[in-house]
């Protein structure tokens, strides 16, 4: 099987791999970049536990391939963070016991960080519906909507 | 499996029709991964078409029309600011599939190609009168959207063939599209019954209508006798009454655990009816 060479970005940093073109480009992130902030739950697209950015769009890694992450801009909750100190939507989670098992929260993360990027001010319902692709069998969702409505309006204070 | 990238859909063709084993072209790979997730379909062939230059653009030509390229997300569809101000079902229809995430990868491409009876672009496009361009060895054709799919997860496209543009007509004065779904849940499910309506208007009166129905037969349906009951009427109790008729005798659905084959038959006329008075006011310049 012919191996494909990728150089892509991933949280700023170049980086690349060697995969066979039926890796995803979750298999990529977690296998040969050690990046495992993004789980697989599902597998198929419907959990949403694998979302990353690429090139500023919310997606599922696990629904596209290693070999068309190159020359993107792919962002991962590695890359939320600034070093040590965690950004907004983390100290939110934690003060909000908005996570139980913790497999769906980097996918959360993911998913709520894009959602305030693009909608700085967004209602429940949107935010409901925004992360409607990102299951959680857990917490019941409404600690999970409070913690991101509370973000929300703390960044918008802030900024 | 081997993984092309070509640069043109000319070159795409020559590789499918070269192409030995099961090919598949990758846009938003929604469905593709799955079914190699799944085990359902491994391709020997997969051609991402997604590097051929212009494939994300969304252009309004200069006659109105709109050519979407074939690896157009739904994103990016409901982002724009011109096209769902011009066609809002076909829009609509295709913002109901899936998740943010999903909406971040798929095509209305793709889900006329995967073949499915409940697709939800599809009946929205069939009743906007959309066409597809079609590449082949031969050079390009131009086909109707509902003689893309002529059963579940079969189309007719031929070996070495693949959709290139996606046409869709200037909508023009007074007339207004609408897509409704039944589901039984509010998000993040496949349609039991879907309805496409597009019409247009002068004055009050229904002068061109086009309506389709999804998931009540192996494939997309464009139901001429619903475009019948409701042309040349004001859309009164009496024409809607035979629009819900007209679409109740078109289905043929399968009865699953999804829905019984009384009920989609039911909730098809149901339908028809709400989404042609969304369409209605659509045309009347109303909001809905």
């Amino acid at each position: 099987m012919k191996k494909f060479h990728v150089t892509t970005t991933v949280n700023g940093d170049a980086v690349e791999y060697l995969c066979d073109p039926r890796e995803t480009l979750l298999d990529c992130l977690r296998d040969k970049l050690n990046l495992t902030g993004a789980k697989e739950g599902c597998g198929t697209g419907d959990c949403g536990a694998c979302s990353v950015t690429v090139d500023g769009r919310l997606v599922c890694s696990c629904l596209m391939l290693g070999v068309e992450a190159e020359g993107k801009q792919i962002e991962t909750v590695e890359g939320i963070a600034d070093g040590d100190i965690l950004h907004p939507l983390q100290k939110k989670m934690i003060e909000y016991a908005a996570l139980q098992c913790g497999i769906c929260t980097p996918g959360i993360l993911v998913a709520a960080k894009s959602l305030l990027e693009k909608n700085p001010n967004p209602t429940e319902e949107e935010t409901r519906y925004w992360l409607a692709g990102n299951l959680c069998r857990c917490t019941g969702y409404d600690k999970i909507i409070r913690a991101v409505m509370d973000t929300a309006a703390e960044m918008r204070e802030a900024s | 499996m081997d993984y092309h990238s070509p640069a043109s859909f000319a070159e795409a063709s020559a590789l499918a029709a070269n192409a030995t084993g099961i090919t598949r072209f990758l846009a938003g790979g929604t469905d593709v991964l799955v079914q190699l997730r799944s085990e359902l379909v491994t391709p020997d062939t997969l051609i991402d078409i997604k590097k051929i230059n212009g494939v994300r653009d969304i252009t309004r030509n200069a006659d109105g029309s709109w050519t979407l390229g074939i690896a157009a997300t739904g994103a990016e569809m409901s982002e724009h600011p011109e096209l769902g101000r011009d066609w809002p079902g076909v829009v609509e229809a295709m913002d109901l599939i899936g998740s943010t995430q999903v909406q971040g990868r798929a095509t209305p491409t793709g889900n006329l190609c995967n073949g499915s009876p409940a697709a939800d672009s599809v009946p929205a496009m069939v009743a906007a009168g959309v066409t597809v361009t079609v590449t082949g060895r031969d050079g390009t054709r131009e086909v109707a959207v509902e003689d893309i799919p002529t059963g579940p997860g079969k189309t007719s496209l031929a070996k070495g063939e693949l959709i290139s543009a996606v046409n869709i007509p200037a909508r023009g004065e007074n007339g207004g599209d609408a897509y409704l779904r039944f589901i039984p849940r509010t998000e993040m499910d496949i349609a039991v019954v879907g309805v496409g309506v597009n019409l247009r208007l002068d004055g009050d009166t229904i002068t061109e209508a086009r309506v389709s129905l999804g998931a009540v037969a192996p494939t997309v349906l464009l139901v001429e006798d619903c475009a019948k009951a409701i042309i040349g009427s004001t859309l009164d109790d009496a024409s809607m009454e035979a629009l819900a008729a007209a679409a109740s005798a078109a289905c043929n659905p399968i009865d699953d655990k999804r829905g019984t084959i009384a009920f989609r038959t039911e909730v098809a006329g149901v339908l028809a009816k709400r989404a042609a008075k969304i369409a209605y006011a659509r045309a009347k310049g109303e909001d809905a």
